[in-house]
């Protein structure tokens, strides 16, 4: 009886230390979607001014994998990432783009400056379609499958580790 | 000094109060009652940016299109559940700050109460144990050494 008095604190403070432990290795500002696994949120948006397609919408999505990023001309980690965007899109991959509460004169001269990767460019004024997608900070960037299901979801500016590791895999099982 | 500490003291108090809300004169609706609803609603919701604060508290954009929502979903006509029910379906559960009590979250829920549980069955176990220890009968010794001292005792005047 008297040695449980030592041992029962000393295990519920191992306990309590490896539930701590664990959430040392877990990143706070990344939630998961609410929407993964689920079938992409119905919208149509408007075009940017001057560039040749007609928005960018619900029924443009699925036929095949592809990625729907979001960004902005006054997001700085979107300046960050958008080489690694303009290097899937070489690789073939198609990606989509929503901007996300900008000017659009901004936004098609950031296009212009840095590269224009994307197939389809919806412009979300207001970013109310930010909003039915769970978006929280841009950038942020949606993996769609060929159904039209959002499958994975990543926060941030993305990296060429989560290409090799995420991204780019998970594109690769779904072309199966 | 100590008038000096109490008002140091009042001082830090006014500034632990919450302060005001983020909230601008434009974004309130004429309705009072709406107006009320709005704001227990916002008070529930968490800012995804800030993540600690409600959307009724933050300055974050996403806040302020957030509490927008919120008033044009009760011009609408929804209910609170319904409001709530509509940011979960994007957000997930995490943007209510008071999780619901749900299987996952009964261990939250129910684990404060557990371990009090736990306390007071030690307190019981141990102070019984401390009353069952001193009902022990005295030893021959210490019941002549006792005796001794209550003889001191009264042998002074």
């Amino acid at each position: 009886m008297r040695r449980l008095l030592f041992v029962v604190p000393a295990l519920v403070f191992v306990a309590i230390a490896g539930f701590l432990a664990i959430g040392l290795t877990r990143d706070p500002s990344t939630l998961p979607s609410a929407l993964l696994d689920r079938p992409a949120p119905d919208f149509a948006l408007p075009p940017l001014p001057g560039r040749d397609d007609a928005g960018f919408a619900r029924a443009d999505l699925g036929g095949g994998p592809m990625l729907v990023n979001f960004f902005a001309s006054w997001c700085v980690p979107c300046r960050i990432e958008h080489p690694i965007i303009n290097r899937l899109a070489e690789a073939g991959v198609t990606v989509h783009g929503i901007n996300y509460k900008d000017k659009p004169e901004d936004a098609l001269a950031w296009l212009a400056e840095l590269g224009d990767p994307f197939a389809r460019v919806g412009r979300d004024q207001d970013g109310r379609v930010g909003i039915d997608w769970g978006v929280y900070g841009v950038p942020e960037t949606y993996v769609i499958d060929a159904d039209g299901t959002i499958v994975h979801k990543h926060v941030g500016p993305l990296q060429p580790r989560d290409l090799e590791r995420t991204i780019l895999p998970l594109l690769e099982s779904l072309k199966r | 000094m100590s008038r000096r500490l109490v008002l140091a003291f009042l001082l830090a108090l006014a500034m632990a109060l919450p302060v005001h809300a983020a909230l601008t004169s434009d974004e309130l609706l004429q309705d009072p009652v709406l107006e009320a609803r709005a704001r227990a609603i916002g008070k529930e919701l968490r800012c995804l940016v800030c993540q600690n604060q409600s959307i009724d508290d933050s300055d974050a954009d996403l806040a302020r299109d957030l509490r927008h929502l919120v008033r044009e979903r009760l011009l609408a006509g929804d209910s609170d559940a319904e409001i709530r029910e509509f940011m979960v379906e994007r957000y997930g559960e995490f943007v209510l700050l008071k999780p619901p009590v749900t299987m996952g979250t009964l261990l939250l829920w129910g684990g404060p109460f557990v371990v009090l549980a736990i306390g007071g069955a030690l307190i019981v176990l141990s102070l019984r144990r401390r009353r069952a220890a001193s009902t022990t009968a005295l030893t021959p010794d210490e019941e002549s050494r006792l005796a001794e001292l209550l003889d001191e005792g009264t042998g002074r005047p």
